[in-house]
Order: C-alpha cells, then structure tokens, then sequence
C-alpha cells in the first residue's frame, strides 16, 4: 500500500468545519461546483419532464387524422416549446451544467471551478432564460410557434407576432450567456487545476469530451447569441438582416443558426459519450480499449461537426453540396472508432449488468440506428426525398433519445451514490430500462416508415385514406410507454430518499478520482489524494497488486507472460 | 502547458484548413467569416500558451511522475458562497424582461447590476466570503 500524501496544505483555510448559509438562503449564495450542478440537473430534469409532457400531447393529437384533440396554433406552439426545451434547456444544461458541475471538479482533483461566482452566475442565467422563455405561455398569443430553429421569415413581427416570441428570443440569449460562462470555466479548471501527475492523456474520457464540448461550446454559442439579437434588431428596430425586402438574405439567418445548430448536436451528444466511455470499462472490469484513439475520435467528430452546418439546408439550394456532404459522411469514421472501442472494451470483459451498464448498452443500439440513419441523410439525394419528413424526425429523435436520455440517466444511475450517498433500487432501475427501451423503439421505428411514405412532419393533421393511422397509433403508444417508463425514476428516487440504503464512497470498484472522494463529496471536495500514476488512479490504489495495465501507466510492468482477459488494452505504454 | 498549446493550435489549424477550402471552393461569405473566428478562437489562447509552454517548467500536472506532495500550497482562492452572482443574475433577468413588458422593470435591473459590481469587487478585495 502506499502511503497518502497529504493535501490539507493545499487550501488557504479549514474545509473539515465549512460553516456557511443554509436552507433558502445557502442555495442562493453557495459558489459550490456540487450544489449548483445539483441546481441544474434539477431544473433541467424539470424542463425534461415539461417536455416530454408536451411530446405526449402532441402525440395523442397524431393518433387520428383529422384530430381536433389541439387547434394547430397550439399543436405548433407545443412542438416549437417540445424541441426548444428538450434541446436548449434539457440536453445541454443538463451535462455541461449538470453532470460536468459536479463531475469534473471531482475527476481532475480541484477544490472547485476555476471560478466559483461566475459558475453561480451561469445558473442564474441558465434559470432566468428558462423562465423566461416558458413566461412565452401566459402572454397573450401563447407561445412561440416557429419550430425550435426559428427560421426566418417565419420568425419575423409580420409572421409571429405578440410577445412570447419575443421572450423565446431573450431566454435564448440568457441561456446562451449561461452556456458560453459554463464553457470558459470547463476549460480553465481542466486546464489549471488537475492534480499533480493527472497528465492531459491521463484524463478520464468524461473529462476530455467535457473539454471538448466547451470548446464547441465557444465556438457555437457566440453565434447563436449574434443571430438572436440580428433576429430580434429585424422584429423591432427595423432592420433588414433575414428579410429581403431591405436586401437582407433568410438563408443568412440558416448558416448562423446551423453554424450553432450543428455544433449543438454534437455539444449534446459528446458529453454523453464521455460518460458511456466511463461506465463501459468499470462495468466491464477492464480499462477502456483504445484510450488514445478514444480521445483523438472525440476531437475529430468535435473538429468535422463544426464543418457541416449546411447540411440541415441542402434543399434550399444555396448551399455547397459535395463539401458538406463529404464532412458529414467523414463523421461516420470516428464515430466507427468509438463504437469500435466500446464493444473492444466489453470484449471478454467480466461484464456487470448494473442499471447504467444497461443504459449504456440502450445508448449503443439507439445511436447505431440513428447514426447510420444520419449517414444516409448525409447524401444529398436522400435527403432531397426524405427532408422534412417524419424520416428525419425519427433519425434525430434516436440519435438524441440515444445520447441525452440513454446515457444521460446512464450518468445518473452511475453517479447517484456519489452525489447522495446512498443507492438507487436496482430492480426498479431495471424496470426503468426495459420499459423505456420497448417505448423508444415503439415510437421510432414506425416514424421512419412513415417518411419514407411522405409523412410530413410539424403537421397536425393528415389525410385519412393514407394509411397512416396505423403505424401513428403505435407511435403514440410507444410514446405513452417511455412516459410511464420515467414512474420508475421517481419512485426510485422517492424510495432511496425516504429508506436511505448508503453507499459507501466506491461502490462500484470504480475507475476515476471522483470515487476515491468521499460520498458524498465534503466541502472543496478531497482531503487527500492517491498518487496519480494511469488514467485509472483510484482503481490502481485500491488493486495495488492487480495485472492489468492503463493507459499511461509506465511504471508498472505486466506481471508473468500470461495474457488474461483482464489485460491491457492494447496502447498501453508498459 | 504543451498538450493544452497544441489541442488549441490543432483548433486553429483545422478550421483555418477547412476555412481556406471552403472559401476557394463555394465564395460564401458567412461560413468563411465564421471559419476565420472560429480559427482565431483557437490561435490566440493556442499561441500565448506556446509562447509559455517553451519558457515555464512543466508543471506537476504536466508531468507523469510528479508526486502530490508537489501540488501542494496555494492554488486558487474559492469563495465559499456570494450573494453577487444571484444578485448581478437577477438584474440581468429584470432588464431582458423591461424588453418585453415594460420599460420601468430597466431601472431596478440596473440598479442590481451596479450593486452586485460594487458588491462583489469589494468581496473580492476583502478576500473573503458573504
């Protein structure tokens, strides 16, 4: 065993006897990475549960054809708020506000965020935009009713007016700031703050895609920002950017917002397969296959998305066909790495099938559907046939059900011990997965049919003598089946709650520094430190005699010549 | 310092790539002008951390086989709770929603903007917590 060193030193002040606010006033003036990540997964999980409310709505309104069940206003009000919380105030806060918050601090061995306030402030943005963009509901008019691009002219005074546009517009600024705060202070804390010898190459898979993503981030969110306030200065102060009546272009307003749109994608896809990349091995029993490859696909599907903003606009024909075409097909290769390494990493491993092992595996099969589904609409031709129809709503509902919903809960089934302390139900976790996997696929699967048949999407009513009631029915009651699904979560969490069954600070035997902290984490997170010596440095300390060698680790060599099936993972540099 | 350097050069030096491509090959305006920025995004910070990485010492977060005891020592000041962000947040949210419902909302937003800088500048230079 080796001796701890220890870290009290590092920190000006006592963190044993942390006396600060509480109750209302502690969860208004605490700068703490924990509790405000806490913050955000609550209110996003909100927002996500508001969401899938409406998506359950506009469903039974598609279960028959000529439905009078929601007028089209409201039938295009509930899908533009449907896709903009889900996208902006669900997918991304929830892992760059919510799971990195309290993740990553944890992971690279920091006290906190790089800075504390302007992590708080980043809440109260991320709240304040949320707000104000559902405030869209009680203004006279309802709410904005232009689909969650916004696309100009459609989203002009002429066209949407009242005022709940107006507010779908500033809450998207708000959270835009939010995330743009959220991105600097990712980077800042994995680039100033890791522990001695946690190495760049040594940083869990988390940690680089949340890297990553921040980085998307900066890229993306500037220029959403910028479009918002051009799109808001044509509502109100006459300006002529989208309209071309004063010699402005709408297919400006499409390449900013897919030159955010695109990146998005992927800034609410690469923290999720951080986190698949950090439940797969410890559930598997072996380090992750292929580190470096790992890390180096991440940077390229960050690099290439961000060249591919034109392929949402094939059909306006304004945009260059072969090279966004191109990009977008090359994407498929690191995602091929990754798939490739995830099942490596699973390859005679000692597989555990825990709740999040098998949200992980959920995340595998959906994203493989949506992914080759996105290969296909890469090309033009295809995409030219299926472009606005349920074809293409049923690809990106798989990809983004895969990434956000998958591995999302995958994330926090995985770190619920360690942000309370205490254990989920497995069965009722199980129970969780196996409904919402017969739901998802229920819904799906029939949505691809009916494009390829010409279903059009964002209608609210269709023809009957199409035969498209059938497959629509399914879908509804798919739809209905991942809602009941999420009764599971709840009760788990209100069991847990009420009979606290505790954890311990590693129940899984995991891999990364945050389950060597204590559970759940005290004030400026660890009192001491393992020495850092692979990517895996709590495992390495609590199996000091074990055979297998991380990524990293040079100075352990491979114990007798016998090659197990716990062994290395192929680039390890022993 | 060098890995970071080169992550962000690597930033800079794909999408000046693709922008030059892009240019030469469609003559759109707006993705180039986004190609270039997003360039720059990447060479400003990528450059300064070069410049640094060849004239500092590798950190003990740089090197594979420093100990924790070399991590030791002050590395950051953490409040430990601010009323300012929740303060300067609430302004913030009072004058994008003058926009829409009023005028009038403008002057209390300001006035938590202001206060919240001059709340947590003095914070800041005090050191210490609420």
């Amino acid at each position: 065993m080796t001796l701890l060193a220890d870290r009290q030193a590092t920190h000006g002040h006592e963190h044993e006897h942390h006396e600060g606010p509480t109750g209302l006033l502690k969860w208004m003036t605490s700068t703490d990475h924990k509790l405000i990540g806490m913050n955000y997964m609550v209110t996003s999980l909100v927002m996500f549960f508001l969401a899938g409310i409406m998506a359950l709505l506009l469903r039974a309104q598609l279960a028959s054809p000529h439905s009078s069940f929601l007028n089209f206003q409201q039938y295009n009000a509930l899908f533009t708020m449907h896709g903009s919380l889900m996208l902006y105030l669900f997918a991304g806060p929830f892992a760059f506000g919510g799971l990195a918050n309290f993740i990553l601090p944890l992971q690279v061995g920091a006290p906190d965020m790089a800075f504390p306030r302007l992590n708080a402030l980043s809440y109260w943005l991320y709240l304040s935009g949320s707000v104000t963009m559902l405030l869209g509901f009680l203004v006279s008019g309802g709410a904005a009713a232009y689909g969650w691009v916004a696309y100009a002219p459609l989203s002009s005074v002429q066209f949407s007016p009242g005022s709940a546009p107006d507010l779908w517009i500033l809450g998207i600024a708000l959270t835009g700031f939010s995330a743009i705060f959220t991105g600097v202070n990712l980077v800042t804390t994995t680039f100033y703050l890791r522990a001695p010898g946690l190495t760049m190459f040594r940083l869990p898979i988390f940690t680089w895609n949340m890297l990553v993503t921040a980085i998307l981030i900066l890229i993306a969110f500037p220029i959403l920002t910028a479009a918002m306030v051009l799109l808001f200065a044509d509502r109100h102060f006459g300006t002529h950017f989208y309209t071309t009546a004063g010699g402005g272009s709408p297919i400006l307003y499409q390449n900013l917002f897919w030159f955010f749109g695109h990146p998005e994608v992927y800034i609410l896809a690469l923290p999720y397969f951080g986190i698949v990349s950090d439940v797969i091995p410890v559930f598997s029993r072996k380090p992750l296959f292929g580190y470096k490859g790992m890390v180096f696909a991440t940077m390229s599907i960050a690099a290439l998305s961000t060249g591919v903003w034109a392929h949402h606009m094939f059909t306006t024909g304004e945009v260059l066909l072969p090279f966004f075409s191109l990009l977008s097909l090359l994407i498929a290769v690191p995602t091929g790495i990754k798939f490739f390494n995830w099942i490596g990493t699973m390859w005679r491993g000692q597989l555990i099938f825990t709740t999040p092992m098998l949200f992980c595996i959920g995340f595998l099969l959906a994203f493989l559907m949506g992914g080759l589904t996105g290969v296909m609409l890469a090309s033009p031709p295809i995409d030219f046939a299926t472009h606005d129809t349920y074809f293409v709503v049923a690809h990106f509902h798989q990809v983004l059900f895969g990434t956000a919903v998958y591995a999302g809960f995958a994330g926090l089934y995985y770190w619920y011990p360690k942000f309370f302390g205490r254990m989920y139900r497995e069965s009722l976790g199980k129970w969780h997965f196996w409904l919402m996997t017969v739901g998802f696929w229920v819904t799906f699967l029939p949505q691809y049919v009916l494009g390829l048949w010409g279903m059009p999407r964002r209608v609210a009513s269709y023809p009957s003598d199409l035969g498209w009631q059938g497959l629509n029915i399914v879908s509804t009651i798919g739809a209905y089946l991942i809602g009941i699904s999420f009764v599971f979560l709840l009760v788990n969490l209100w069991v847990s709650w009420r009979k606290p069954v505790l954890a311990g600070d590693n129940p899984w035997d995991a891999h990364t520094l945050e389950w060597f902290a204590a559970s759940p984490p005290v004030h400026h997170n660890f009192e001491r430190l393992p020495p850092i010596r692979s990517e895996r440095p709590t495992w390495d300390f609590h199996h000091p005699d074990a055979r297998t060698v991380a990524h990293g680790n040079g100075h352990r060599t491979l114990v007798g010549a016998g090659v197990g099936p716990e062994s290395g993972n192929g680039d390890g540099s022993a | 310092m060098r890995i970071e350097a080169l992550f962000l050069l690597g930033v800079a030096a794909f999408f000046g790539l693709v922008g030059i491509i892009y240019w030469f090959w469609g003559y759109e305006q707006g993705g180039t002008v986004m190609l270039v920025g997003t360039t720059l995004l990447g060479f400003v910070p990528g450059a300064y951390y070069f410049w640094w990485s060849r004239r500092m010492r590798p950190r003990p977060e740089d090197r594979p086989d420093a100990s924790i005891e070399e991590g030791s020592g002050i590395i950051g000041s953490f409040p430990s709770s601010s009323i300012w962000p929740f303060v300067l947040g609430m302004g913030l949210f009072l004058m994008v929603l003058s926009i829409v419902f009023g005028l009038w909302l403008i002057a209390p937003g300001i006035a938590l903007v202001l206060s919240s800088l001059i709340g947590v500048t003095a914070e800041s230079r005090r050191g210490g917590t609420v």
